[in-house]
């Protein structure tokens, strides 16, 4: 099966440089201090934040004294994959996302103006449909600008892939993926266009590595523009109803 | 059990009133360029760009605030940021040497002294070795106190003090946990309502509702705990529909404080206490508490 047909569409129907359909809600939770819901494609995500609080539990004798301790979970519903899944975390794949998570969270959020604290950062998958990795960090960079969490810019990640051995593909759906061909996924800050984490799977000839790149950190900043719209609206709408804090404005006269 | 409703997540009612309202100030999102102009101080909620020393951009969403040279943006939530005079509601995580560990929604655990509390027997008692080894019988983990940030240590942390009769242990009532932002500053945070309870709002978020009580207006002061009264039911439905009301109008992101709790407790009567949970309900009290402050603003 051919990833890209003669008419140079995709196996979705998507042109080679076009995104799944994102969309995206934030403060979905009021128990937490930033949660957001994410979809791309058939992917979807929820992610929640706590924090930065005080260290519990193991972190409390490991929360440096300069910076806040980051602590990522990753996790699948047990219904998220057509097989349905028996261990929805502790794997040995969720903590290496886990791992990756935190690695591109932690080079966005400004750690040292939390010293001595903690800041915990759930991600669960509800439905894995290609591109899970991606998802998560675009759903925990909201859930952490809901929070109120200091950060230098979004943290944003995209997968790109190559068909027929010379046109990159952006944002890789599990039919893609699955079908085979490599698959690159950048994780950036996508305002100064650094890249936090890069990974690939399989492997193709150095060449190409420029486009495909390009291609990834393009569609970061699609997403950027996205996630930015929705943060937006998000604190329009909550700010206004509450008069934007102001005490003039929320009806009373002192 | 036939009482119990499951609804789909695409009829979840929306809780925004002001749906379709025009103009905001200007947002800042993270990483957004505020200014270059090299003059300004960089203030909270904000950064000087890595790179280029010279870019001011913001690390949070919200608006900006703007102090002469400093620059700040205020985000639209987060956790309590304390400031020396605030009313915090607080529960005691841990009792330490000379001094109480308390929970208030903060970055990090605040710090209530035992010297800074007002002891039973006097209020210029010595405090000795012996108060020490009686600290967990004035207060003990789990305990709910009111008190005053006394000072913000430089990790961040507050220092507090229930150096007045106002603050101290509190006994009967019950929290309600809302966003700190959506607590209005004012003046004074202990309020005996209209509607016949009485309310500290705190300034981290925490809302202790309980019983205005008859004699005095110390209330709830000290160190006592008085747990055998019983409460009567008029008193614990107004309770609860406080609660239910001061629920509602933070779902719709109002601004709290005591009129606006006043209204929507009037507007909610025409309800039962257990209709103010759904949402339809909470939405239609916001919106008529909303009405009824933008005409008090009017008039």
């Amino acid at each position: 099966m051919d990833l890209l047909s003669d008419q140079g569409l995709r196996l979705d129907g998507r042109r080679p440089d076009e995104l799944r359909n994102i969309r995206c809600k934030m403060g979905v939770f009021n128990q937490a201090d930033g949660s957001a819901y994410l979809e791309q494609g058939n992917t979807k995500v929820l992610a929640t934040v706590y924090g930065p609080h005080q260290p519990r539990g193991q972190a409390r004798n490991r929360a440096p004294h300069d910076e806040a301790f980051v602590n990522c979970q990753y996790s699948m519903a047990v219904f998220s994959t057509g097989e349905r899944k028996n261990r929805p975390r502790g794997d040995r794949k969720s903590q290496e996302m886990s791992i990756h998570l935190r690695q591109a969270l932690v080079s966005a959020i400004r750690t040292e103006l939390y010293p001595r604290s903690q800041l915990d950062i759930f991600v669960e998958v509800l439905q894995a449909d290609g591109g899970n990795y991606c998802a998560c960090v675009n759903a925990a960079t909201l859930a952490l600008v809901d929070a109120g969490v200091g950060m230098r810019e979004y943290a944003v990640a995209c997968s790109a892939s190559l068909a027929n051995g010379e046109i990159p593909l952006v944002d890789i759906s599990h039919l893609e993926e699955s079908t085979g061909g490599p698959n690159l996924t950048v994780a950036s800050l996508p305002i100064s266009g650094q890249v936090a984490l890069m990974e690939m799977s399989q492997r193709f000839h150095s060449d190409h590595l420029p486009k495909v790149l390009e291609r990834a950190l393009e569609g970061c900043k699609d997403i950027h523009r996205i996630l930015d719209d929705t943060v937006r609206k998000h604190v329009e709408e909550t700010g206004r109803a509450s008069g934007w804090g102001q005490v003039d404005r929320a009806g009373i006269v002192l | 059990m036939q009482n119990i409703k499951i609804r789909l997540a695409s009829e979840r009612v929306n809780t925004s009133l002001t749906f379709g309202e025009e103009g905001a100030p200007h947002l800042y999102t993270p990483g957004e360029t505020i200014t270059d102009n090299q003059r300004v101080m960089s203030g909270h909620g904000t950064y000087m760009d890595e790179e280029n020393k010279e870019v001011l951009k913001a690390s949070v969403a919200g608006t900006v605030e703007r102090v002469n040279q400093l620059i700040c943006v205020r985000p639209i939530k987060c956790r309590y940021m304390g400031e020396i005079g605030d009313v915090v509601v607080g529960r005691i995580t841990e009792v330490q040497q000379k001094r109480w560990k308390v929970e208030t929604n903060a970055r990090l655990d605040s710090v209530l002294l035992i010297s800074s509390v007002n002891l039973p027997g006097g209020e210029l008692r010595r405090r000795s070795a012996e108060d020490e080894q009686m600290m967990r019988k004035y207060l003990q983990e789990g305990d709910l106190v009111s008190a005053e940030v006394q000072s913000v240590f430089s990790d961040g942390s507050l220092s507090l003090h229930t150096r007045s009769l106002k603050y101290g242990k509190l006994s009967q009532g019950v929290l309600v946990k809302v966003p700190p932002s959506l607590i209005l500053r004012r003046k004074n945070h202990f309020h005996n309502l209209l509607c016949g309870a009485s309310v500290i709002l705190g300034n981290n978020g925490l809302i202790w509702i309980y019983p205005t009580s008859p004699e005095d207006d110390s209330g709830v002061g000290g160190f006592t705990q008085n747990l055998e009264q019983v409460i009567d039911k008029e008193d614990r439905e107004r309770i609860a529909r406080l609660r239910n009301c001061i629920l509602s109008i933070s779902a719709s992101k109002l601004m709290l404080f005591d009129s606006s709790i006043q209204y929507a407790f009037e507007e909610s009567l025409n309800y039962s206490i257990k209709e103010l949970l759904t949402p339809e309900v909470m939405l239609d009290v916001a919106f008529r508490t909303r009405h009824r402050l933008q005409a008090y603003k009017d008039s």
